[in-house]
Order: C-alpha cells, then structure tokens, then sequence
C-alpha cells in the first residue's frame, strides 16, 4: 500500500509554486497603468500574485493528497468484487429511492415550499423523466443518442398543434404525442441500424438539429421562430383551473378558495405519475426478456444475432420506447409553459440530458434521479454565484467523472437471481458501443 | 447410416481474388461429432462463418434437415439460422460479460420467453403467463450450469469466471437456444489438458443427450486446430487444405490418409499423392 510521501509532496508543491511565481509575477504583478498626469507607470500587484500562488500551491498539495488516498483505497479493493463505495452505494441506493419518493410525494404539502420551489421541483421531475427515457437508449440498450431533445420536440409540437388544429384536450393529446414521439423514434432507429458509437452519435445529433431546424423553417405550421402560443392547459379531469371559482371549476367543484397555486400543484403531481411510470415501465422491461436483450445488446451484439435475437427489432424497440417517454415529457412541458418555440429544443438540452444519464451511472434508475436532482437543482443554487456559475458547475461535473468514471451508481444489479445477489461491478460491464 | 442433418453443397466463398472456400461438399449426420480440421488457412473458419449465417456464400448450398424438412440456410439472416436451430460458440469467447452466468442462459433463451411474454407488452402489464415461462427458463438454464458445472457460479458476472468456465458457459449458453446442431470454434483452445479431458466428455455428453436431463441429442460441427482432440471425440473428420476438401472420413481413415499427412507436415509434390486416396 502506497501512502502520501510528504517530503516528496513537499516538494512538488515548492515546484509548482515557484512555476506559478514565475508565471504570475509578470502576468499579475506587474500592470502598466495611466497615471493622472498622463504618463505611463508600471504598478506592481504583489498582494495578488501571492495569494495566487498560494491557491496553487494548496491545489497542488490537495490533489496529491486526493491521489494518494485513491490509490491506498485501489490497493485494498479486491479486484472481483464491488469496490467498497459500490456497496455504500448499493446500500444507499436501496433507502434513498424510498425516501426520495416520499419527499416527493409531500413536497407540495411541507411547509415553506412555495410557488418557486414546486417550480423547480417540476423542472426537476422533467428532466428526471428525460432521463428516465434516455436511460433506455443510453444505459440499456447502450446506443450512443446525442439528439434525444427532438423527441421531447416531436412531443411538444404534436400536442400544441393538435390542441391548435383540432382543438383536442391535453389527456388525448398526451398519448397522441407519446405514439408520434414513438413513430419518429422508429424512423431515426431505421437509418442508424447499423451504425455505433462515435458515427451514431453525429447521426442522432443530426437528427435532433434537423427536427429543430424543421420547425424553425416551417412558419406556415409552426409559427416559425415565434413558437405557438396559447397551448390549453391541462384541466382537472375536466374540471379547469380558474380564478373565477364557478361551480364548473376546480375550485369551485370542491368548493375551496381558488388560487393560481391549484394549478402548480397539479402540474407537479401530473410530472411526478409521468416520471414513476417511465421508472415503472424501465424497471419491469429490464427484468424481461426484451430488457435483458437490450442489455445483451450493449455487452455483445455478435453473440446476440448467433442467439437468434433480432438486432434490428430489438434496436427499433429501444428507439422507439425511449422516444415515447420523451414525447410524454414533451406534452407535458408545452402544456405547463403554456408557449414553446424552437429554442426550448437546441443540442445543449440534449446534452444536459445525456449529461444527467452518464453522471447518474448508466443504466441506473436511482443514479439518473440524483444526477437530475443535483444537476438541475444545483444549477439553480448556484444563481447566486452569477456569471461563476457555470464555472462551478463545469468543475463539479469533472469532479465527480474524476472521482467516479462510471456514473455515480457504476455497478449492475442482476435481473434475476438464483440463490444470491450481489451487485455487478462496473468493470464488467460494457458502455455499449452501438 | 444415420439422417444426414447438414448438408453442405457445393459451397464457395470468395473475398475478392481470393477464393478462401473452393467447392468444398460434405455431410454432417444425425447424431455425430464432426469436425473440420486443417492447417492454417485452410478455410476452415470461413465454412463455419458461412454456416452460421456470418458470411453469406458466394455459391453453393447450405441444407438443414428438421423432421424431415429442408432448410435453406444461405438464404437467412443471420438470427434466423439461430432459430433453424444452429447454435454456435466463438474461438475468442462472447459471452455477456456484465451479466451473471445465469442471465447469459435466460438471454439464450430469449425467443420462447419473448413470446411467453406477449412481446413485453403482455407481462408489463401482468397479463400473460409470463412467470411461468421464466419459471420453467431457468430451471433449464439450472440444469446447463449443473451440467457445465458452473451452479456455483451462477450469480457471478461472466467476465469475472476464469478462461475454462467462461468456454463451458459458452457452450452451455448455446444449448440453452435448443439447437439440431451445435458449431464450436476451437472449444480447446487454451484449456489445459485436464480441461481438455472434461470438455471431450461434456461434448459427448450433449452428443448422447446425456449432458443435461431432459435434453434430447445433439449433433455436433467442431473446428479444431488440436488434433489429439478431434481424434478423441469425433465420429467423423472433414480435412480442408487451400479451400478444398482433401480428405472425409472416421479419424482412423483420416489419419492415414497421405494426403492429410503432406498437408500437415508440409507439402508435398502433387504427384506424390496416390490418385486413389482422393474421396
């Protein structure tokens, strides 16, 4: 077992300290200024070139400590076995889901939750349902999607059309848009049957730009750059939410005080069924012999066509239900906005998702949640920060990617056990490259 | 004589200018292990790959018999030759490394459990006879890894079982598809002799539908490079050489045939070769 030599450590530090002296005392240090006479004088910034250096220094003699520890907690892993984390985890992971549902569920009644924390509490739930969806594609059946977002389009426009056209309500259009999103999800999964990783994922980012240039393009049906307005909200089974207070109302049904918070609360409970049936349908899937081949898939798709397994149907059936859970998702968030343009649909959302999947652990259902929660949440956390937001977020996602290269939950749980189970440790199992 | 169960015609394969496969016609039947053997570069890897649906042939036929019906396998995809009941392993083993021995087993036995399952629909939502179907998978999949003996290891990942049980999971993973004819490339390549011994044994095992309760008998198609092996277990050795068959018998005609001797020791004049050793 190697530790942390501190002479050694020493020294490096010394050495990157004075690297950082001779970087920073010209570059910082030293400042030509304009003096109020007109003349140019050097001023000189020392304060600052030592406080630089000092946050280099201690950087430099963290990360060897960080190393250093990793390295003692390698040596003392079995290799065959989950590391010690991946059973914490596991641990965690089985009382985490539990009470992360239970918050869920009384989050709108726990006192101090207001209209902007239920706000965000929806923005959380979409993406957790996102990358639900995503999760199938990604985690499951381990093809490679970069242009997921076009699904959560195809879903939003097919209900804000048909509400606009055709004037359907939001519970027909829901699974109108889940069946269209599906339809599109096959017909990207055609063209790309026999495509994998690096050349799928510039196809499918394709896909998701020319969906979202379509509907820039289309003004005579999509309104173009303008987007649709007016998208009807979702009524309480029938019973719509106003201020009013009719009898024909929400608030008036049940005879409470109306308050534009009914609606919110609503909407959040609508996301919250959404994203446990997308969890409830994966989970199920996973245990069948659909999932398992969609697993089999992602270890070997060789071994699988001398099986006797279907790739093409099987990659289609992974397209096409990983699309339907982002067009349900895409209704819902052009039901809750009220107006969607194309801008809600560029690349960088597609990202975020394929972010919270990889950062959650691929395949992980409860992984993909605390990415989502973490990733969404914590962005809005950070509004304080200002214009250093994204700097600390970049640097806490290439933490945590340094700190667990598999996700947050890397290891597999057996779909089916015959005396024991145990985890399956993430340096078995493939990333898929299909 | 035993049914012939494959039929292979006449079967070429041309890569380019190269003709790896040259018309090379040979019977496997009912109930035998047949092996193809031959030096490197014979082609013999390129007959299994056309066999398993893996290449399609440039001509020739390729016939399985089932109950009396014929199949074409030249014409079918590559999953579909699976389901006409040709399993086969791989000289550099696949199997499912990130699943356990057991998933590996259900995955094999994925067209029965598909349709048992409504096509996922049905058991999603608890509507057909699905548990049972998975009930009755892995009691089967049970009997393989007793079989193979990997009950032991039947929760562990694939990828972390050692070389020799990874191949006997392999080939157990095949037989869990219930095929006419199971093809193994290479099954010994480097097992040690006392796994070479077993293998031989589980091999014959499947042959007599003993291996396993309730299996029914299995025909064989082996490549193998070690000859010690082949002469051991088969009932019948297919020699290539340069693409062509040279030689077709039982291991003891096989042996002594002179030409199977020039092509292994080295070649030979053409001349050399009696005319009548020829098949």
């Amino acid at each position: 077992m190697k530790g942390l030599d501190p002479q050694a450590a020493l020294k490096d530090m010394l050495l990157a300290g004075l690297v950082a002296l001779g970087l920073f005392a010209p570059l910082v240090g030293l400042r030509t200024d304009v003096s109020p006479t007109g003349a140019l004088f050097i001023r000189t910034r020392w304060t600052d070139v030592a406080i630089i250096v000092g946050l280099v220094m201690a950087g430099r003699l963290a990360m060897h400590i960080f190393l250093a520890r990793r390295e003692a907690r390698a040596a003392m892993a079995d290799l065959s076995k989950p590391g010690r984390f991946a059973t914490q985890a596991a641990f965690l992971a089985r009382i985490l889901g539990p009470v992360l549902l239970g918050v869920a569920l009384l989050l709108p009644a726990i006192p101090g939750i207001g209209r902007y924390e239920l706000d965000l509490g929806i923005l959380v739930l979409t993406y957790i349902m996102l990358g639900w969806g995503l999760n199938i594609v990604v985690g499951l059946a381990g093809l490679l999607d970069l242009g997921y977002v076009a699904f959560y389009a195809v879903g939003a426009y097919s209900y804000a059309l048909l509400a606009q056209y055709f004037g359907f309500s939001f519970w027909l259009c829901l699974p109108l848009a889940g069946i269209l999103a599906a339809f599109w999800g096959i017909l990207l999964g055609f063209p790309v049957l026999r495509l994998r990783g690096d050349y799928l994922a510039i196809v499918t980012l394709a896909f998701g730009e020319i969906i979202r240039i379509v509907l820039l393009n289309w003004v005579s049906l999509t309104g173009g750059s303008n987007g649709i307005s007016g998208i009807p909200r979702p009524s309480f089974f029938g019973l719509p939410f106003s201020m009013e207070g009719g009898p024909g109302t929400f608030a008036g049904f049940f005879g409470i005080e109306p308050s534009p918070v009914h609606r919110v609360i609503f909407l959040y409970y609508l996301i919250l069924a959404l994203a446990m049936l997308t969890n409830w349908v994966s989970i199920r899937i996973r245990k069948q012999p659909l999932g398992r081949a969609w697993e089999a898939m992602r270890e070997d798709e060789i071994a699988c066509r001398s099986l006797g397994i279907n790739i093409r149907n099987t990659k289609l059936s992974a397209f096409m239900i990983g699309a339907m859970f982002g067009g349900f998702a895409g209704a819902f968030f052009a039901t809750r906005q009220g107006f969607i343009s194309p801008e809600s649909f560029t690349f960088i959302e597609s990202a975020i998702i394929l972010a919270i999947v990889v950062l959650g652990g691929l395949g992980s259902q409860i992984g993909v949640a605390i990415a989502a929660i973490v990733m969404i949440g914590g962005f809005e956390l950070f509004r304080d920060l200002e214009e250093w937001r994204m700097l600390v977020f970049g640097a806490a996602m290439v933490l945590i990617m340094v700190w667990r290269p598999r996700g947050l939950v890397g290891s597999r749980q057996p779909t089916v056990v015959l005396r024991e189970r145990r985890r399956i440790g993430s340096e078995h199992v493939a990333e898929g490259r299909g | 004589m035993a049914a012939p169960i494959l039929e292979v015609d006449a079967l070429s394969m041309r890569f380019g200018g190269l003709k790896a496969v040259d018309e090379v016609s040979f019977t496997a039947h009912a109930g035998d292990i047949t092996a193809v053997i031959g030096p490197n570069g014979a082609g013999k890897t390129t007959v299994f790959n056309c066999i398993t649906g893996f290449y399609r042939p440039t001509s020739g036929r390729l016939r399985l018999h089932r109950d009396g019906r014929a199949t074409e396998l030249q014409k079918l995809q590559g999953h579909d030759i699976a389901r006409a009941g040709i399993a086969r392993t791989f000289q550099n083993i696949r199997l499912f490394p990130g699943m356990t021995a057991l998933e590996n087993l259900l995955v094999a036995q994925h067209r029965p459990l598909m349709r048992a399952s409504g096509f996922a629909i049905g058991a999603i939502l608890g509507l057909s006879g699905y548990p049972a179907a998975e009930r009755a998978a892995i009691a089967r999949a049970t009997r393989w890894l007793e079989a193979t003996g990997l009950i032991e290891r039947a929760d562990d990942p694939a990828g972390a079982l050692p070389y020799g049980q990874q191949r006997r999971l392999e080939i157990a993973r095949a037989m869990c598809t219930s095929p006419l004819l199971l093809c193994l490339d290479e099954p010994a390549a480097g097992l040690n002799p006392r796994e070479s011994v077993d293998l031989a044994r589980l091999l014959r095992a499947i042959r007599d539908g003993e291996a396993a309760e309730g299996e029914p008998p299995c025909s064989l198609l082996l490549i193998e490079h070690d000859m010690g092996v082949v002469m051991g277990i088969s009932d019948r050795v297919v020699v290539l050489d340069h693409g062509k068959k040279i030689a077709d018998g039982t291991p003891a005609e096989v042996r002594a045939d002179p030409r199977v001797i020039a092509a292994y020791l080295g070649e030979g004049d053409e001349d050399e070769v009696p005319a009548e050793a020829a098949p």
